[in-house]
């Protein structure tokens, strides 16, 4: 990197610019290489990736502290001018809340009697783990953040990610302390969602504009816009109903889902462990014996 | 430069500004700033400052710390690794090729020589990313980060000129 300016000066020109052409020559065929390491998806890769990501991610969780103060300020001077029309906007929600409170509270009596009634073996409880976002690269190519927890914190490949509004991603790479959470808008992600009510099946198809699109849908299923999505659980990736959107038609009709995250504004995010393996179990020789939970 | 070992590791230390104001601004690029839509259109910034050394103290920028900056970009964005290291070598191999048409010139000069290399190189990572994916991106929001990365320019330039000026000296 540094050169040692004595010898290279006593080379002569012309031998100096071949040997600059050589390695620049030397260096595009390691890029080329390197994509195309990455496209066949080895071990190696992916150790190095991680090992990387876990070095920068304490810079990044410092960097990003000031940066997520000044955003907050900022959020609470606007919470504060707009504080009257807040306050008649929770009045109503509270009031219509209550309403759904006793609902809940009747129909959680109700299904704890039927739950007697049957002798049900309840599922296993949720595991969550909360991490802060850190990094999020943008760009105009891929969707994803880094979060400050790893495979130390238990996080593992495949898991869920949510936030208090919905379905936030899932984590693709894990470091020891940091891991990469790819965005339900991004171009790679697939995610088996559902239609809430009438239970129509699809695949959530990712394409890094802010409303991924609803793919295989069964022909002639009739929707409407307005429906809620929510994760269906199938292929055992994610648990069955986190929510995820609501659905929208664009202009050409095909439907598409406004996600109920803000992702500009992920600040916090939960990893999830339901306990299931997940489409994308980490390989037991990656990254030196990752802690594989049962 | 003559003097105590102290002074030589200062003057040493000095000739990394380029490489670690690079790497620098590899890192901000990363930051989450809570803009909405700013993550779609983030500018390139690692791209900003290859150009400007390039340009300006291309001695100091050599091609394997422009390809170590590109992996690091590639790693923390989350795209295939070689991408930005490709897409950087490029663009320095490129200014250093034309840079004697730089020298002297007017801002103005410099700022549409990076939109001469920004935009191909835009243009190339799409097309990289494409054949990498398998699949159509939208161009859209290539095209609106062009915008904002042609527009951020003079601000980092001028950043980068006046940490050249306090840490190299005019050379």
């Amino acid at each position: 990197m540094k050169d040692r300016i004595g010898p290279v000066l006593q080379l002569t020109q012309p031998l100096r610019t071949l040997a600059q052409r050589f390695a620049f020559l030397l260096l595009v065929v390691g890029a080329f290489a390197a994509m195309l390491l990455s496209k066949a998806d080895l071990v190696v890769v992916e150790r190095f990736r991680t090992g990387v990501v876990d070095a920068v991610a304490p810079v990044y969780d410092v960097l990003s502290r000031p940066v997520a103060t000044v955003a907050d300020l900022v959020q609470e001077v606007r919470a504060t001018l707009a504080l009257r029309s807040e306050n008649a906007r929770l009045r109503a929600e509270n009031a219509r809340l209550l309403g759904w409170q006793a609902t809940a509270r009747r129909l959680m009596a109700e299904n704890q009697a039927l739950k007697d009634l049957l002798a049900y073996v309840p599922e296993a409880e949720a595991r969550y783990i909360a991490s802060r976002v850190v990094a999020d690269p943008g760009g105009a190519f891929a969707r994803s953040v880094l979060i400050n927890a790893g495979r130390e914190a238990g996080v593992r490949k495949g898991l869920a990610a949510i936030n208090d509004e919905g379905l936030v991603g899932r984590v693709a790479e894990t470091g020891r302390r940091a891991a990469r959470i790819l965005l339900i808008t991004d171009i790679n992600s697939r995610i088996p969602v559902k239609v809430e009510g009438s239970g129509v099946r699809a695949i959530l198809v990712g394409d890094n504009s802010t409303r991924p699109r609803l793919d295989f849908l069964a022909p002639g299923t009739r929707l409407e816009a307005g429906d809620r999505i929510v994760t269906s659980g199938h292929a055992g990736a994610f648990p069955p109903g986190l929510p995820v959107g609501i659905l929208v038609l664009d202009a050409d009709g095909a439907p598409r889902v406004q996600p109920f995250i803000d992702s500009h504004w992920l600040e916090h995010v939960r990893v999830v462990d339901f306990g299931l393996d997940g489409i994308l179990p980490d390989r037991p020789d990656a990254g030196g014996g990752g802690a594989s939970l049962p | 430069m003559t003097g105590t070992l102290w002074f030589q590791a200062v003057a040493g230390l000095r000739r990394l500004t380029p490489l670690l104001s690079t790497l620098f601004l590899a890192v901000l690029g990363g930051l989450p700033f809570y803009l909405p839509g700013y993550a779609a259109v983030a500018p390139a910034l690692s791209l900003m400052a290859v150009y400007y050394w390039t340009v300006h103290r291309p001695d100091l920028l050599p091609a394997p710390a422009v390809f170590a900056v590109g992996l690091f970009v590639d790693i923390v964005s989350g795209l295939p690794l070689g991408v930005h290291a490709l897409l950087l070598l490029l663009a320095h191999a490129v200014v250093l090729a034309q840079r004697r048409f730089f020298h002297g010139k007017s801002f103005l000069v410099v700022w549409w020589g990076f939109a001469m290399v920004a935009a191909p190189a835009t243009l190339l990572t799409w097309l990289l990313l494409v054949a990498l994916a398998g699949r159509l991106i939208a161009p859209a929001p290539a095209l609106f980060q062009l915008g904002v990365t042609l527009a951020a320019y003079p601000l980092v330039s001028w950043l980068l000129a006046w940490a050249q000026r306090r840490l190299l000296g005019r050379a």
